[in-house]
């Protein structure tokens, strides 16, 4: 750990640009700056041609040791031992197997205790740390930048040039600061405020940027709460989103496994307290948010940015001042099946997901369980929590979580991404209505007609014993 | 990389905002490890009925099947084109189909650098120049456009005319079918050196090599 974050002039940088001026190899003139990777995580569905590239080419994995594998997309949450149906999955999985032996890199396959969600188990390891650059051919890289580090989500043939030469080049992005103010009421979540934001500037409000999310409401956050924030950037549009370490951070990360030890946590801890924006650094973009005007949020359209409050209305297509907006509204409407006007809270569920890169955590479950505690999923739903994790699942069932769950009527089910992408066998049916806390309700992404609801992990939990969307700040705890 | 200079092709709109890249290439077509073969696949639950497998049928609805447009190369859409999900799949979809450029008002990140890499033009227009190209492409038989990377241009021949903007490294990319790999090999001494002040932390050595050894 001798990154040096300090720099000989004096100007004020955001903390963005202090990890990028860090990780800069070469920035050779009239090209991209060429950036250093500290990690690349690697799963089975974006990998397979990027080391067939490899192998085309010649050419090794540079860092075997910076890589790190696992399987995720499109495992089945059945009990393990049972073979894949799906061959075509299966042969995937078995690519993956076959390139992470041939070129030494680490993998944490389905059959072992490390086994999750990328996104879930690099911070549960410690392997993800501040101050970081992280790839991985995964859009929803961006919640590594809960610890302070930059991360985000490349193509396969990025994929492909990290593994052979552990560098990216790369455009500078601008920079957007969203200023959290205030405090999250009661019942309202990290989730909502990803929501909440990606409603006022939209799925492309910040295309082109990185934004560092700061305000007393962002710090109040748990760790599983910034990685849910910072995993929705990219529905955003953003290439990263950030969070400047700080005590709650350093809490998370030490005595983790990959964590640095001894000596070296104190040096790294040293480093890391200097991860945070200079007092003066210029933001291209600033935007405010009022954390105690935000609600808990439901989707009601086809991408994240068609959201409401619970107790709010379906919008009617007249409140769309932009042509395309209009009509994007009035087909995602007539996809979902909905009527504009109507009341959120009349809305029914046939399938609830907790689960996916989002919301799976610990933090996620505890607080989805106390909600179903002493409760009973309404017989017209069929609701499914999937842990993030293979830890997570055991850290639940020593809590007694997965009691709960069962006992409320709920299917408790082995880690991975699950019915988020319905790669695996977990899919909606044709015309289905899902209460689902993944990050995407595009069409057809949980199964082909089917119609996703994004929601937060309590407001999950309340749609399945209900029936319909509830708001949770009503809710009558057992 | 195939190169590319200049291209002249027949336009099919597609006109919507936010077309993101589940549209593009529906994740039960992912599972394939080849980069070959995912043209059949470009916007399927778009355009085939049958439950979402290999199998449907193709229903004609779709713009893209409509016979005025058959053939085409260009594809002009609304803003925020491949947003969601990083799948380069996306992106072999629509060169494998036949496209060669897409023009929208604007492009998520991930799409437009995994675009880059494959030699399909990304073409930024306003959104007043993209709604006249889907206007025109709707009213004139075999509606065609010239893409010049060279001269950043954009033209009809028939009263439509843009210039666009790249940044300067990816068009020279493109007009060269660079392979970026090989160019960020060449600074290897720079890379070497980098590693040398950065090893890989011990803990993160250590464990590793064990769970390698497993």
């Amino acid at each position: 750990m001798d990154r040096q974050w300090a720099k000989l002039e004096s100007m004020p940088r955001t903390l963005f640009e202090k990890i990028w001026d860090a990780h800069v190899v070469a920035a050779p003139t009239g090209q991209s700056a060429l950036l250093y990777i500290d990690l690349h995580l690697v799963h089975e569905v974006t990998s397979p041609q990027a080391f067939d590239g490899l192998r085309a080419n010649g050419r090794r994995v540079r860092q075997p040791l910076r890589t790190v594998a696992t399987v995720d997309h499109n495992i089945p949450t059945t009990p393990r031992g049972l073979p894949i149906a799906d061959a075509i999955a299966a042969k995937q999985i078995e690519a993956l197997q076959n390139n992470c032996r041939e070129f030494g890199v680490p993998l944490f396959d389905m059959d072992s205790a490390e086994q999750g969600i990328v996104h879930v188990i690099g911070p549960e390891l410690g392997i993800t740390l501040p101050g970081m650059t992280i790839v991985c051919g995964d859009s929803h890289t961006s919640t590594h930048g809960a610890f302070g580090s930059l991360a985000f989500g490349i193509g396969t043939s990025e994929v492909e040039h990290v593994l052979a030469t552990q560098c990216l080049p790369q455009n500078k992005p601008k920079t957007m600061q969203i200023l959290v103010r205030g405090n999250l009421a009661e019942g309202v979540t990290a989730k909502d405020l990803a929501l909440g934001i990606i409603g006022r500037i939209g799925t492309d409000g910040a295309t082109g940027y990185v934004i560092e999310y700061a305000g007393d409401a962002v710090r109040a956050l748990s760790m599983e709460g910034r990685m849910t924030l910072c995993n929705m950037s990219i529905e955003a549009g953003a290439r990263a989103g950030l969070i400047a370490p700080d005590e709650t951070t350093f809490a998370y990360v030490d005595g983790r496994r990959f964590a640095p030890k001894g000596k070296d946590w104190e040096e790294a801890l040293a480093s890391w307290r200097t991860l945070a924006s200079d007092a003066g650094a210029q933001f291209d973009r600033v935007i405010q948010i009022d954390a105690a005007a935000l609600a808990p949020f439901v989707t009601w359209g086809t991408n994240p940015g068609m959201v409401v409050a619970v107790n709010a209305r379906v919008p009617e297509l007249t409140s769309f001042a932009q042509e395309g907006d209009r009509r994007a509204a009035e087909q995602a409407l007539a996809y979902m099946g909905l009527e504009p006007g109507i009341p959120i809270e009349n809305i029914a569920v046939d399938r609830v997901f907790i689960g996916s890169c989002t919301n799976s955590r610990i933090e996620d479950l505890r607080s989805a369980a106390r909600v179903a505690k002493g409760q009973h999923v309404s017989p017209k739903v069929r609701a499914m929590v999937v842990p993030g994790s293979q830890a997570i699942k055991h850290a639940a069932e020593k809590e007694g979580l997965h009691r709960i769950f069962l006992d409320a009527g709920f299917e408790w089910r082995e880690s991975g991404c699950s019915m988020c992408l319905g790669m695996n066998p977990d899919i909606l049916q044709p015309g289905e209505r899902c209460a689902s806390t993944s990050n995407r309700n595009f069409e057809g992404r949980q199964g082909r007609g089917g119609r996703t609801h994004l929601v937060s992990p309590m407001m999950a939990a309340a749609a399945a014993i209900a029936g319909h969307f509830t708001d949770i700040r009503n809710w009558q705890f057992r | 990389m195939q190169p590319f200079r200049k291209h002249t092709g027949i336009v099919v709109p597609l006109d919507k905002v936010n077309v993101d890249t589940d549209q593009i290439i529906p994740k039960q077509f992912l599972k394939r490890i080849e980069r070959t073969g995912f043209g059949r696949f470009l916007f399927y639950d778009w355009r085939f009925s049958g439950d979402g497998k290999e199998s449907g049928t193709k229903t004609g609805d779709f713009v893209l099947d409509a016979p005025r447009y058959a053939g085409a190369s260009i594809l002009v859409a609304g803003k925020n084109f491949g947003c969601g999900s990083s799948r380069e799949h996306a992106v072999w979809a629509l060169a494998d189909f036949g496209f060669r450029v897409v023009i929208a008002s604007s492009f998520a990140d991930i799409f437009a650098n995994n675009s880059l890499k494959n030699g399909l033009l990304t073409v930024r227009l306003s959104d007043e120049q993209v709604a006249d190209i889907i206007r025109r492409s709707k009213q004139i038989a075999n509606y065609r456009l010239s893409v010049d990377l060279e001269a950043l241009r954009v033209d009809d021949g028939q009263g439509f005319e843009a210039t666009f903007t790249m940044d300067e490294f990816s068009r020279h990319c493109l007009l060269n079918g660079l392979d970026d790999i090989g160019l960020t090999l060449q600074h290897e001494a720079e890379i070497a050196a980098y590693e040398a002040k950065h090893p890989v932390p011990s803990e993160m050595e250590i464990d590793m090599k064990t769970i390698l050894a497993r």
